[in-house]
């Protein structure tokens, strides 16, 4: 059984992490939607 | 073993896709790829972009600025069949505001065929919908913010704006005009 | 207490007894919300049928935020529940995590949703599904949907327990299934959904009780629709899991490649919620860098995993059904399939219509530029007719054949409806998702009582083909509706009276999954060439129908 000592790789890992998996995707939309957009929003100029 | 077993190689990561799967991968990649770029490509050769240019403002400094443009530049008093509004005819190229309120649409435009105007889009109280009929061009218009969009209008005719947002029992009587000559 | 578990004589499933308590509950509880959503939807196409127009606005806005709220959130999310708890405790053969735990999530989901309906019903808070501020609703209106969200986000903690509980007491081996990973990336998403929710009903529901003194428009919409979109994107990742459970409980279906598959659901984790800035793109105050990065799920990424889904479990049944030996042509793995068996026609229909009609329709609406042709137009909801109904909710019904006998140990009654049912209920959905997509291209409003827009000073006239959509919309949505009834009445008549089951086995301890042994080389490999002409058939059309809009925006006035 060759296959059992054989070290699984990184992908799969990355795959079998459930924590992992949820720290990446609530920070990914956190950054690029949510503080990205409500950055934008406060930054809006104020009409003279 | 099936999808609702674990699979049954304990390293499954190392196992060939098949030949069509793969190509298929490879189309849906490029096709992503080319609906990416054409909405970067229109910014820079299309025609109809939606205006970036917000400021925020007040209900009051707005309803003041729509104004003083309906009070210069007011060509004729509206017919019952346009609610006896203003109908405003200002010079192309000029800054033109439009309210949102419960339920209407104010004042009424005259714009020229080929000119560029700059629409102001704010609301005075909830949120409204620029629905501008029958071109189909679908804007959200916010209250306390001045959205300025760039429009040319490129046929004459008599529109309607139908506001698409809900804002009340009053919703579906909320249309006004805009007429091109 | 101990953890008993109930080995199924039909399915060979193991049920962790309080966990099958609570998928049936939670079961139960999203078909009274779908029973009470259905009735108001009944309501909603009465009134926009413009030959019928029944009821009066006020009504008419009460029946529609019920029938977003009901059917958006309430019935799906507490079939997920029943779905995570499935995924996690059933395939996995562990005990649920904290089972006393998860039952206060119920509660508080329970209470919730009894308390925004309320609120809805009692006339004040008739505000839709989305609560735009500043339209107010009444405090406990937002303090229900504020409960259901605890309540579901305490479920999805379980969910990811259990986890913790099936890989520390040794369970499985190796990987969890695909299923559960499905479901895993439904709870993840569902986490953040839940979490942007409260961002902003905790504030909205503080405004109205008086404590705070203005919310901003722009930022509502920017994190209301973090919640509001990403909840349908739980939808999204729960109903393609189903998918792939159904490819492999009718056939026996192995996922293509485990490596594609799960990289695929890796792209929803990462990017499927971004593009909440679907409904932005007609907005002020966010620029278009903004729009394009997330419109697009980054680069699409997301539209690339849905399309490899699309592709590999069509593809997982061919080879399925090519191994059988139906192998003759392209299409004889597709033509002898199981059409009466209700568990896989409610599959099939649903990945079809998902992916012609709800995804093409999605990307083309969620395209910066095309997305002003449509905005706020009912060819947004016919979008998500499409894929909510048809995507998620005929996917779910489809389920619950499945596990009526299972689940609830009783024989689906009238099984000759059951044949139908899925054809009933699917198509006249698509034909309702493509022609309120019709009235939409010719600028019909959503949300909107009147198109004749009847008190108006200045009406506008729609074409009489916007009357004749909506008035097919009307016609089709009843069908539609009769069909969604049908199953209601089905689902609940088979629990109460239909022939009960044997239980089956109880044992005190799980029996752990085992793999077979390793074969020592693949199992021969079969091609799929009549899923690779059916995904290219679903290209031509995705890209015919994608350019015809950029043909139709370039005619219109110039706007900068």
């Amino acid at each position: 059984m060759a296959d059992q000592e054989e070290r699984v790789p990184v992908m799969q890992q990355v795959l079998d992490n459930p924590f992992l998996l949820l720290f990446l995707g609530i920070t990914v939309p956190t950054v690029l939607y949510i503080v990205w957009g409500v950055m934008e929003v406060a930054n809006i100029a104020v009409a003279r | 073993m099936s999808a609702i077993s674990p699979p049954a190689e304990r390293i499954w990561w190392k196992q060939p896709i098949d030949k069509l799967e793969f190509t298929w991968i490879a189309i849906a990649f490029v096709w992503s790829l080319v609906m990416f770029v054409m909405m970067v490509y229109w910014h820079v050769a299309g025609g109809q972009n939606l205006s970036n240019e917000t400021y925020k403002t007040t209900k009051e400094m707005f309803a003041a600025k729509a104004q003083a443009v309906v009070d210069k530049y007011t060509v004729r008093a509206g017919t019952a069949a346009e609610k006896e509004f203003p109908v405003v005819a200002p010079p192309a190229g000029s800054d033109i505001y439009l309210i949102g309120r419960l339920w209407d649409w104010w004042p009424i435009y005259e714009l020229e065929k080929g000119k560029t105007y700059k629409l102001h889009l704010s609301a005075m109280d909830y949120m409204h919908g620029f629905s501008l009929q029958p071109q189909n061009i679908n804007i959200q218009v916010h209250p306390n913010y001045d959205h300025v969009v760039k429009i040319t209008p490129n046929q004459s005719g008599t529109y309607s704006i139908v506001c698409n947002e809900y804002c009340g029992i009053g919703h579906h009587t909320m249309v006004g005009r805009i007429y091109v000559k | 207490m101990a953890t008993t578990y109930r080995i199924c004589p039909r399915s060979g499933l193991q049920f962790d007894t309080d966990a099958e308590k609570l998928m049936r509950w939670n079961a139960v509880a999203g078909v009274l919300a779908l029973l009470l959503g259905g009735i108001m939807a009944l309501g909603v196409i009465l009134t926009r049928w413009p030959a019928v127009h029944l009821l009066p606005a006020d009504q008419f806005y009460l029946a529609l935020t019920s029938h977003g709220i009901n059917m958006l959130l309430f019935w799906i999310i507490f079939f997920e529940m029943a779905v995570l708890y499935f995924a996690s405790s059933t395939l996995l053969h562990c005990r649920l995590a904290t089972p006393k735990i998860a039952w206060a999530g119920f509660w508080l989901m329970a209470i919730g949703a009894i308390m925004t309906n309320v609120a809805i019903f009692q006339g004040e808070s008739s505000v839709m599904f989305t609560s735009y501020v500043p339209m107010q609703a009444k405090p406990h209106f937002y303090l229900g949907l504020i409960l259901f969200a605890v309540g579901a986000l305490i479920g999805c903690f379980v969910f990811l327990g259990t986890l913790v509980v099936a890989k520390a007491e040794k369970t499985y081996e190796g990987s969890i299934p695909l299923v559960t990973f499905g479901a895993l990336t439904a709870a993840i998403i569902a986490i953040f959904t839940i979490a942007s929710g409260a961002v902003i009903l905790i504030p909205t529901f503080l405004w109205s009780l008086g404590y705070i003194r203005e919310i901003d428009t722009i930022m509502y919409r920017v994190v209301w629709w973090a919640m509001g979109h990403s909840s349908q994107q739980i939808n999204v990742s729960a109903h393609v899991a189903i998918w792939y459970a159904g490819a492999a409980i009718v056939f026996g279906a192995k996922p293509m490649s485990e490596k594609v598959s799960r990289s695929a659901f890796l792209l929803y984790i990462l990017f499927l919620q971004l593009a909440s800035a679907h409904h932005l793109l007609s907005d002020p105050g966010v620029g278009s860098e903004w729009k394009v990065v997330n419109t697009s799920y980054f680069m699409y990424f997301a539209v690339l995993a849905s399309m490899i889904h699309g592709m590999t479990i069509p593809g997982a049944i061919e080879q399925a059904q090519r191994a059988k030996g139906y192998n003759k042509g392209l299409f004889e793995w597709l033509r002898k399939a199981p059409w009466g068996n209700p568990a896989f026609s409610a599959v099939f229909l649903s990945l079809v219509g998902f992916g012609f009609l709800g995804g093409i329709s999605g990307v083309m609406m969620g395209t910066e530029q095309l997305n002003l042709l449509i905005h706020n137009t009912i060819y947004v909801p016919g979008h998500f007719h499409a894929t909510v109904v048809i995507g998620t909710t005929l996917a779910f019904m489809g389920l619950t054949y499945f596990l009526v006998p299972v689940l609830f140990k009783r024989e689906v009654l009238f099984p000759g409806f059951a044949k139908l049912q899925p054809y009933l209920f699917g198509l006249s959905m698509y034909v309702v998702a493509l022609v309120m997509m019709g009235a939409g291209t010719l600028g019909v409003s959503r949300r909107h009582w009147d198109m004749a827009f009847a008190g108006s000073g200045m009406a506008y006239e729609w074409p009489g083909a916007a009357y004749l959509m909506m008035g097919l919309t009307g016609i089709f949505g009843v069908i539609a509706i009769i069909g969604g009834a049908g199953w209601i009445l089905q689902v609940v008549l088979s629990l109460l009276f239909g022939k009960k089951l044997d239980d089956g086995e109880t044992r005190s301890t799980p029996i752990p999954l085992t793999l077979p042994p390793q074969t020592g080389g693949h199992a021969a490999h079969v091609a799929t060439p009549g899923t690779m002409v059916l995904a290219l058939v679903f290209l031509v059309s995705f890209i015919l129908y994608y350019f015809v809009n950029w043909k139709y925006l370039s005619s219109l006035w110039g706007m900068a």
